[in-house]
């Protein structure tokens, strides 16, 4: 041992002293806080008092009885208020007098064993020393001499080939799973990248799915609108109903500030944008009349509709996408094409033609 | 010892404080609303006498003039009622939003300031400037329409905006959705064909009358029936009933926990 070891050994307190640690390896504080030691003991008043402990054995019991009394009335709620077919309102008194006598049932019981305890059960501190983690020499020697044996009786380190062999197993077992995690689902890029509007799909209401004339459709109005041909029969309608969805104002025309490239996808201060929110997909609905701010409910994430939909305010980084829209020879808005980028938030291909 | 306490107690005060001035702040604001929209009767359209447009003229010139122009023709302090129709002037008079009394992000619900009569004959004088939205027709506002397709229409058009459950929500810049638990049958009509304030339009085109009731037959289920899911804390969804949970309910665990560790006396 080094002289350091030597002063370790001088300042460690007794407490631990009395156990066969190798020093070197524990950390000392010279200036630790010195263990107070148990506070003294306070004699309660149920120990000094007959009053109070004939008080406390009196809640205690009144507390079971309590509880008795809860779980009766359970019972009693269970057929006084029966949950009624059609009757939504009789689920609620059903449900409140049936929880609120289950819980006094409980509660009762709970509260009333641990008054008990504190009151009236013997409350002298104790102190139970933890035992050693390490075992003894002997014990240690022993499982030694168990795992050797069972090496040699087992030949794991005499058989190299098929100690080896089984190395080389337990690395190739898990190799099929990682293949297996490719197919976990398909590829759905492809999908997000597309939705049910293509040229020609007329415009229609949701939920009523008529289609919508431009001439319906007066300044500050606001239509919410699916693809006529989406039918409800549709295995797949809700997925796609959820990302044709789009929202129709019409503004006056000189109000609209349109890039050269979308002058023809509006018609007469017709626009048409997606209602999916590009931060997180909320449906963007949210639609002021004179300010023209579309706002997103989930984010706050706010649009400006005459503006294409630039994004003004919160959390979203891209405008929402315009659908270009027409009409045709009947009148009713028709789509001219399906969206020109993905609707609705990022995904990890998206940039990626 | 005392001073730690004292400590622990104005932490605990706090915030606490800070939840009932919200929850008043809420209460306020929701049961402000159902007090004044319940003062709205609802009535028909009728066929005003000359009378009564000269008398709505006179009241127009000498309340509403100074902002909307003497001919009704908009000024820069106030938009144009020409083409609003007598249902967006009953709308905005008798729920007391009109006269304003001053601008601001939205016009307030106040106190209604004129009686019936005078409403009507304002709504008839600007009614006969130019045609418009007329008042809805007792008949179309009885709530006997077709409870479900009223609630697809109300959560397609009005929830993202009114809350799911009509209790109104916030808008951009100080604006906000009004509570509906308290709007009559005729002010949600009024609402939808004319648009008040920053309100997109409904159209008939749009909503035909009859969806339009079913979402007057809706509403006024929800006005009438309670939640069957216990306290509605508002129906302001997180908020509410995230302050419950955190303040109200975890308080009552820490005190549970408290009293598990403290010594008996």
């Amino acid at each position: 041992m080094s002289e350091d070891s030597k002063d370790l050994a001088k300042v460690s307190d007794t407490r631990y002293s009395e156990h066969e640690y190798e020093l070197g390896l524990r950390v000392t504080h010279e200036d630790a806080v010195v263990d107070p030691g148990l506070e003294p003991h306070r004699v309660r008043m149920t120990d000094k008092s007959v009053k109070h402990e004939n008080t406390a054995v009196r809640q205690v019991t009144a507390l079971f009885v309590l509880s008795i009394l809860g779980s009766a009335f359970a019972l009693y709620a269970y057929f006084a208020f029966p949950i009624e077919l059609g009757n939504m309102a009789s689920v609620r008194s059903n449900t409140l007098f049936l929880g609120l006598g289950i819980t006094l049932g409980l509660l009762g019981i709970g509260i009333g064993a641990v008054h008990w305890a504190k009151t009236l059960m013997p409350d002298n501190e104790v102190t139970e020393d933890r035992h050693l983690t390490r075992g003894s020499d002997e014990k240690r020697a022993a499982a030694v001499e168990i795992i050797s044996l069972a090496s040699q009786e087992s030949g794991f380190s005499r058989r190299k080939l098929i100690r080896r062999t089984l190395y080389g197993a337990l690395a190739f077992f898990p190799l099929p799973g990682l293949f297996l995690f490719g197919d976990l689902g398909p590829n759905v890029s492809e999908k997000l990248r597309h939705t049910t509007w293509k040229k020609g799909t007329k415009l229609a209401r949701d939920p009523s799915q008529r289609a919508i004339k431009a001439a319906d459709v007066t300044i500050g109005s606001v239509f919410h609108v699916i693809p006529e041909d989406l039918s409800p029969d549709d295995p797949e309608y809700l997925e796609k109903k959820s990302k044709a969805a789009v929202l129709l104002v019409r503004v006056d025309p000189s109000e609209l500030i349109e890039t050269e490239e979308r002058k023809g996808w509006s018609y007469q201060g017709i626009v048409a944008y997606s209602k999916i929110c590009t931060h997180v997909g909320c449906p963007v609905a949210l639609y002021e009349q004179h300010t023209h701010h579309l706002l997103c409910p989930c984010h706050q994430s706010t649009f400006d509709l005459v503006d294409g939909c630039k994004v003004i305010f919160g959390p979203a980084t891209r405008a929402l996408p315009q659908l270009p829209i027409t009409v045709d020879k009947d009148g009713y808005l028709v789509a001219q094409s399906d969206f020109l980028e993905p609707v609705g938030p990022s995904f990890w291909d998206r940039s990626v033609k | 010892m005392t001073k730690f306490t004292r400590k622990l107690n104005g932490m605990r005060r706090r915030p606490m404080a800070l939840g009932i001035v919200l929850f008043a702040g809420l209460l306020a604001v929701g049961t402000g609303y159902s007090a004044v929209n319940a003062a709205v009767s609802p009535k028909s359209q009728t066929q005003h006498s000359a009378e009564e447009i000269a008398l709505g003229k006179k009241l127009f010139l000498s309340n509403c003039a100074s902002c909307h122009g003497k001919n009704a023709e908009g000024t820069a302090n106030a938009p144009s009622l020409i083409g609003v129709g007598e249902a967006s002037v009953d709308f905005q008079v008798s729920t007391g939003r009109m006269p304003g009394a001053a601008s601001g992000p939205q016009l307030e619900v106040k106190p209604v300031q004129f009686t019936e009569e005078q409403i009507s004959a304002l709504a008839a004088y600007v009614g006969s400037i130019s045609e418009g939205p007329a008042i809805p027709d007792q008949s179309i506002l009885q709530p006997s329409g077709d409870l479900n397709t009223g609630g697809e229409l109300f959560r397609t058009n009005c929830a993202m905006c009114h809350n799911a459950a009509g209790a109104g929500g916030a808008l951009t810049q100080g604006k906000y959705a009004p509570n509906l638990m308290g709007s009559s049958a005729k002010t949600i009509y009024e609402a939808m064909v004319t648009g008040p304030q920053n309100m997109p339009v409904f159209n008939d085109e749009n909503i035909t009358p009859q969806e339009k009731n079913d979402i007057i037959t809706y509403l006024s289920y929800l006005q009438t029936n309670r939640s069957v899911g216990g306290e509605e804390l508002g129906n302001l969804g997180p908020v509410t009933e995230g302050l419950l949970a955190w303040l109200g309910l975890l308080g009552l665990i820490v005190a549970i926990t408290v009293w598990l560790g403290a010594k008996s006396n």
